[in-house]
Order: C-alpha cells, then structure tokens, then sequence
C-alpha cells in the first residue's frame, strides 16, 4: 500500500521531533567505567544489605518508587505515587494500593506483573529467608495481587507513612519465575540467581565476578525505548578509596568513582588536575557523640551500663551542665575542615534533612564556646584540681572516648580531646576495630550497643525521607541490656515519658506538617538533653570525570538511581 | 625415596589436622561479626536473623565438623566429579562450604581468582628467578667491584622498601605523571590478537616489577652467597687446572653445584605465587587470592578466611615436601634412605 505524501511527511516530522527532545538514541556512549572500592559480592539485595551491592543490583532491579536527589518520590515501576488524594491509601491508613506500569517487561522477555511484587514480599518476609530488608515489612499483613496490575499492602497498624516496603533500591521487586525456587532456607543456595538477577532496569547483568567486577549491558526491553545512552557498564571494584579518586581525578581511567571518603586536601589536589569534579550529597547521616548516661563502672559486673529503670545513673554525664559544657566546648568548624572539607557541614541536630525535619533550635553549638562551657561548670560546682582537672565531690571529669577505627575518626577524637582539656575534661581515647564495633558479638565488651565507655561517636541515618523509626529507636523499650541480649537501639540509654509519647503520637499522625513538628520537636528534646551530641552532617562523596553527563547525585537513594539517563557529553 | 615420601605424606595428614583445627578455631574465637559492615539503618533483630541463617547459633565442635567435611569430603568428590563428569552419590544435595558475603561456594569464588593471580604473581616470580640468578652469579664472580656494590645496593632497597611504597610510586610516575601504564588491572581482558596483548603486557608491567624486584633481591643475595662457597672450593681450582674457559667454569661446574640450595629456596617460595600478594593485588585492583582474603578478613567472611588459610596450609607442606625430594634428586650425595 503507498504511503500518502502529508501522512508520510508528519510521521517524519513526528519521528524527528521526538528524536531531537529525547538527546540521543539507545546504547550510542559505548561503555561506562565505574570504580566501587568496596566491590560488590552479590548483586541480591536481600542476601547482603551491604550499600555496595544495592547499588550495584540497582541497575538492574527497580523498586516501585524511588526517591530522586531532593528526596522527592518519583515513580519507577510504579504508574503513579498512592496518597490518600487519589485513593491509594486507604483513609483508615491501613492498606496502600499501587498501580503498576502495564509497559514493563522483564529483561528476559516475561511481562512484569503485580504477582511478581506479591512474591518478592513472600520472598522477603519468609522468616528462614533472613531478608536483610525485612524490617520493612515489619507491619505488613499481606501483599496481594489485586489484578494483573495492581497491588495491594496491608499494614496491622494505620500506617501514615506506607511507602517503606518497595519504597527505593534497598527494596526492590525481584522475579518470580526466576526466584520461585528460592525462597526461605533454600535463599543463599542459588547462587546462579544471586549473581545475575533477571531485572526491568536499564541494565542487565553480563558477568559478575564477587569482589572483582560486574559487566552490565544495556537491556533491549528497557520501557524508554531512547535509554540508557551507554552500551556496557563495567563496575569494577577493589583497592582504596584515593587510588579510586585518583584513577577519575588523574589519570581519567574511569569515569565515576562512589564512596571518596578521604582527607579533603588530597582529594582538592586531585581535583586540581582539571580531569574531573568531586560531587557531594547530603542526606541524613550524621556523626554524633553518644553519651553514656548510666553507670559503665567495670566493679558493677553485670549491671554495668544498664538502665535498671533510672537506678544506675552515670556519675558525672547524668549532669545537664557537664552534658552541654561538652558540647559547646567543640568547635565544629575545625573538626568539617581537618576531617571532612566537601563532604562535612556542622550538625547541631540529629534529623538534618529533609529541610522539613530539620530544626534550629539548638544552632547555638555552630560557635565555640569555650568561656561559656566554663562558667556553666563552675556554676555547677565542678572545681579544678591540681592538674587543672575539674572534680565534685570527689568525682573526676575523665572521659573514656572510643569510636571505630578509621584515620578521620582517630583525628576528630584527638582534636576534641583537647578542646575538651580546656574545659577541664579529661579524655582518654580508645578506638575499635570497625567489625567488632559495630558487630553485635553479645560476648565482646567492645560493641557500640553494650556501650562500656563514657562517650562514643559514629555515624547513623535513616533509610528514605521518613524519620519515624530512626526517632523511634530513642524510646525507652529501646534502652539495650542483658535481657533483650542488648539489640535495643536507644544507644544513650535515654528515656523520656514526654518523648516516648511524642512517638506514639508521630506514628498515629498523618499530616505531613504535623508530623514534621513533631518530629523536629523530639530531636529538640534529645539533643537539648545532651543525650546526642552531634558534630558533623556527613554526605556522601563521589567523583566523576568531566565527559560524563546526566548524574544527580543522590543521598536520598542509590547514587546511580538515574544510571539510564547518563550519557557522555560530546 | 618412595618410601620416604610416603612416610612424610602420612605424616603430613595429622600435621594438616591440627592446622586446619588451630586455623578454625582461631577465627572463630576471634571477634568478629559478618554483619557488622552493613548500614545502620538495618535494625538489630534482623542482623540476629541474618547471623542465625549462617549458621552462627551452632556450638562450636559442631561447626568445626561440619566446615572439615564439606572441605575434606564434600568439594573433593565436587572437583572429581567436575573433572571427570560423572555423578557420585547424592550431589545435589551434598553442602559445600559457602561464603557469607557472597553465598557462593568458597571453592569457586577461589578457582575464579587462581587465573590472575597465577598470571601475575607467577610470571613476577619468573621474572625475579630470570634476574636474581644472573645478577647473583655475577656479583659473586666479581665480589666487590662496582657491579657487586650497585647489585648490593639496589637489592638491599629493594628488600627494604614495601611494595606498597614501590608500587604507588610506580603508578604516579608511569600513570599520573607520564600516562603510559593503566594504574587500574582489567580482569576482563582478554587475549585475542597482538593488540590484545601488548595491552596485557602494559597492564602486568608495574604489578610484576614491583614484585619481581621485591622477590629478586631476596633470591640474588641467595645465589651469591651459594656461589661464593662453591668459588673457593677446590675442585673449581682443579676445573681451572684442566684448562677448562671461564664460561665453562661458572656455567657448567660452579653453577650447578651453587644452584642446588637456590633450587630449594624457589620452590619453597612457589606456594606464595598461589597465595597471591596482598598488598600488590590490592594497589593494581589485580583482584586475585591475595584480594579475595584481604576482602573477606575486611567483611567478616569467615568460611574464606578458613578455606583459603587452609588451602595455603596445605601447599606449604606440599612444597616442603617437594623441596625436600626436588634436593635429593639435585645432589647424590643426600640420601633419605
């Protein structure tokens, strides 16, 4: 049949639009070098729950929504973002019902349905599975399938913010047909499935090496037919995190490098060569100081540092003045510029972002004082002694400081440990291996959670935009010890009748701009307590080389969220 | 002989028991947590979950029997049956030694990496046997003249100075500095055509020297030492005697009783090419054995620490062993019946 003339001329005006808006065509950049030190052992997100690996899965495996580098919610496989507006969540708070895209298909051809969702939270909440994303389906009775495309959540509580489960990489939907044998003990047994998950991401899996490299190749079914603009993905891993900075700062032998934390003036070298431009996001990681606020005296055996319902007070931190001399006696500025530089703004709260969150009512600690800091401990009747150490009734200001070892955390701890000097404190430091630290051993002295030390300092956030179970881990049931086999998360030992009600409240409250008072107001009560001391908000830092186009870097979820619209600047 | 190597090879079965319990036990009574690298914001029961599901809730004999079955019984009757493709008892169902950071049977994850570390560790291991023998016959042939002292010098710095130190120098000037050389070792490569393979050189130049020299300096000084007690010998008088060339001298009669300890010494050093180089793999992103249990030391993945541990173990007697008989093959006069 002949084409009619107009017809055949608007198709190809049509056609040339649209090639024009989309900025190029399907795998035209050739291949994407991407260095990750710490190199990923298994592209399953369920198995591992190691950073590394969700990023490095994500660039196959979607979530049904993600959040985009302002923390906003953006769909992904998801048609539209549910709320209580368009009837996705249920005015009850109770269930959430999520509308699929009905364009997307698997990698290997079979079309994503809402089975495939329904299965992936099977998968994941089987309790012989150990999902390490389980949590996020801690509330969910049931994951069903309303129709080809349609899912619904059931939450046994209201639920006021129900975007947890399948909400960002670290909860993505995996494929039944692909998984189906998988489930509960049997899990880690596949390791063909492990290794190369069939995805709807822009990407699929080539080869994968653990701890060596992953091989990416675009996929032909990606739903946007003009993406991604690169052909390969080559992820490779191993090394350190300057030799990586300088493989994409120097000599330009890669062309995007995560997780750069290294001192600021080598890295501001680097980036003197002009090959490329370290990028850093801030989301909601702070580094604090913990504050022992019970008694970790070794002579108490087992009651050592346990709450004992408020009967084993610390002997000198349980007093306000000492708790907010040691605050004001740092100065956070020294501590951003010697440690952190683009990757480091001063903290004075615990919940720094979203902007929503964040609260100002404790920046009194942007600026040192250290005359202050004095004056409130001579008020309080905390005298120096010979040494220039202040006492009270026989009790000495001696600090017993430890965190995890780590070259920016060793030199923040020396910089205050003489601050604190000038106030009269004195500090002993002590630092721990990272994996005994953090690991929780109930048999070692040495975790953060037993917590035999007087101050501790490391890094928390919370995962998405939502900080109601963060500032829930600061409730008194929290408060960890010998019967809970000390997995609480309330780390100082802080309990508040006002705050554990103003959590009750949060979790019941649906409004947006009341729950963002609320939550700024327990931050307010924590750290005005002093049970927080926080020091520096940490972002996350990476590099990239100058010819690379199209990245929005992002603390909010994985950094490479929009891998499929990267693309080489010509 | 044979009666001799039967007899260390019986014995070398308690010998690898009581490594392999001293090498179980001593990790396992270490603290350590393979849940410790994950992020914060995985709450404290779900990483009692995860520590369960590997198996972390069992008594410690138990373990320790379960690990030395799979290991001793298991992967042995897998490897028979990859090579010969046949199926033996119950395969399928048969546990083999996982890792915890990556689920996957130690024993693979260990013969993915052998290829690079083989190619890199081993040709640097050549090359330091190619210079380190000549150099050291030369030196001792010519004891303190110029060529001794530099050969002295330079493989006393060499010895000294960590690969790490060398080897980050190295990719300064060759890779920041003058661009020539990849600082970055791509596993991926492959070897198709002449292009193909002068890139491969260019990768493996830098990791090889660095240690190559490293290896080298430590052999020359070896071989010096052995051919200076043969050069005062007497029969190397008597071959002179004869009328015999200087060449002939050294090459045939001095270098081949000098080499006879030298010979001894390379092969104990052949189960570190196996091992891998910690450090040097770890500056090139070489990736290989080395990297894999500097990596798993990192994460907490305690079956691949034990596992290759272990395998190291074992190569080491091994290589004893051979070591031993490889000496009484070179020289007659050393019999072990």
């Amino acid at each position: 049949m002949p084409l009619k003339p107009r017809l055949f001329i608007l198709t190809l005006v049509a056609v040339m639009s649209l090639a024009s808006a989309a900025l190029g065509e399907r795998g035209t950049d050739g291949q994407l070098k991407m260095l990750y030190w710490q190199a990923p052992s298994i592209l399953n997100p369920f198995l591992s729950g190691g950073t590394k690996d969700i990023h490095a899965a994500s660039l196959v495996l979607e979530p049904l929504a993600r959040y985009d580098e302002h923390g906003t919610m953006v769909p992904a496989l998801a048609a539209e973002i549910p709320t209580v507006e368009n009837g996705g969540v249920s005015a009850d708070l109770l269930s959430v019902t999520w509308r699929l895209r009905d364009d997307v298909e698997w990698s290997d051809g079979s079309p994503f349905t809402a089975a495939d969702v329904a299965f992936t939270a099977a998968y994941c909440m089987d309790p012989e599975g150990a999902c390490s994303a389980a949590s996020r389906f801690q509330d969910v009775t049931a994951v069903e399938a309303v129709d080809s495309h349609t899912v619904r959540i059931t939450f046994q509580v209201a639920t006021p913010f129900p975007y947890v489960p399948f909400v960002g990489s670290v909860s993505p939907v995996i494929q039944e047909k692909q998984f189906a044998a998988c489930t509960g003990a049997r899990a880690p047994e596949c390791t063909e499935q492990n290794f190369g998950p069939v995805g709807t991401g822009p990407f699929k899996v080539q080869e994968f090496r653990p701890n060596d490299i992953v091989l990416y190749e675009m996929n032909d079914r990606y739903r946007d037919s003009d993406q991604p603009a690169f052909s390969s993905v080559l992820l490779k891993g191993g090394g350190d995190a300057v030799s990586a900075a300088r493989a994409v700062l120097e000599t330009g032998e890669f062309d995007y490098a995560w997780n750069l934390q290294v001192e600021p003036e080598i890295l501001a070298a680097m980036a003197a060569a002009g090959r490329g431009e370290v990028v850093s996001a801030f989301g909601s990681m702070v580094e604090r100081l913990v504050v022992q606020l019970t008694n970790p005296d070794p002579a108490l055996g087992d009651k050592r540092a346990t709450y004992q319902d408020g009967a084993n007070p610390h002997p000198f931190l349980s007093d306000a003045a000492v708790r907010r001399a040691l605050s004001m006696a740092i100065d956070r500025e020294i501590l951003v510029d010697a440690g952190y530089g683009p990757a480091g703004r001063m903290a004075c709260s615990v919940l720094p972002a979203p902007a929503i969150y964040a609260s100002t009512a404790n920046d009194w600690c942007m600026a040192q004082d250290i005359a202050g800091a004095n004056k409130l401990l001579d008020d309080a009747g905390w005298v120096r002694g010979a040494d220039g150490i202040r006492v009270k009734d026989g009790v000495r200001l001696s600090i017993l400081y430890q965190t995890s070892t780590n070259s920016v955390r060793q030199g923040t701890q020396a910089l205050i440990k003489q601050m604190w000097r000038e106030i009269g404190v004195e500090t002993e430091l002590k630092n721990i291996n990272a994996s005994v630290f953090f690991g929780g051993d109930p048999s070692s002295p040495d975790t953060y959670q037993k917590f035999y030390a007087d101050i501790q300092m490391y890094t928390s956030n919370f995962d998405g935009t939502d900080p109601q179970n963060y500032l829930q881990g600061w409730i008194c049931d929290e408060i960890p010890g010998p019967e809970n086999q000390w997995l609480g998360q309330n780390i100082p030992r802080y309990c508040d009748a006002a705050y554990d009600d103003l959590a009750r409240s949060l979790s019941k409250t649906a409004g947006i701009e009341e729950r963002a008072a609320m939550a700024r107001t327990m931050n307010d009560r924590l750290v005005g307590y002093g049970a927080l001391i926080p020091l520096v908000h940490r972002g996350e830092v990476a590099a990239r080389t100058l010819s690379l186009g199209g990245v929005r870097h992002n603390a909010w979820d994985a950094t490479v969220w929009n891998i499929q619209a990267w693309h080489r600047l010509k | 002989m044979l009666r001799y190597a039967a007899r260390r090879l019986l014995f070398s079965i308690p010998t690898l028991l009581v490594i392999s319990f001293i090498v179980f036990a001593l990790l396992d009574l270490a603290p350590n947590d393979p849940t410790a690298q994950l992020p914060l914001t995985i709450p404290p029961e779900t990483r009692q979950t995860i520590r369960e599901s590997l198996g972390l809730g069992q008594p410690f004999h138990v373990r320790y029997f379960r690990w030395l079955t799979q290991f001793m019984a298991h992967e042995p009757l897998n490897l028979a049956e990859r090579m010969w493709g046949v199926e033996i008892g119950n395969s399928a169902g048969r546990l083999r030694v996982r890792s915890w950071s990556t689920r996957a049977p130690v024993v693979d994850l260990i013969a993915a990496r052998l290829p690079q570390t083989l190619t890199v560790v081993g040709v640097s291991y050549l090359v330091a046997v190619l210079i380190a023998v000549p150099v050291g016959v030369f030196s001792a042939y010519r004891q303190y003249s110029v060529f001794d002292h530099i050969g002295t010098f330079v493989t006393t710095v060499g010895f000294s100075v960590p690969t790490f130190f060398t080897g980050t120098v190295l990719i300064v000037v060759f890779s920041v500095t003058l661009g020539w050389l990849p600082s970055i070792y791509d596993t991926t490569h492959r070897v198709t055509d002449f292009g193909s393979f002068v890139y491969q050189v260019r990768q493996m130049v830098m990791p090889v020297m660095v240690l190559g020299l490293f290896n080298a300096a430590q052999l020359s000084r070896f071989t010096r030492s052995a051919v200076l007690d043969n050069l005062n010998q007497e029969y190397v008088r008597t071959a002179r005697a004869k009328g015999l060339t200087e060449p002939v001298v050294i090459l045939v009669h001095v270098l081949r009783n000098s080499l006879i300890p030298v010979v001894t010494v390379i092969a104990l050093g052949l189960p570190s090419t196996f091992a891998g180089a910690i450090i040097t793999e770890q500056i090139f992103r070489i990736n290989g054995v080395g990297q894999l249990l500097i990596g798993a030391i990192e994460s907490a993945d305690i079956p691949t620490v034990q596992t290759v541990t272990f395998i190291f173990a074992v190569l080491i007697v091994v290589f004893n062993l051979l070591a031993d008989l490889l000496y009484g093959v070179l020289d007659p006069r050393i019999r072990y019946d």
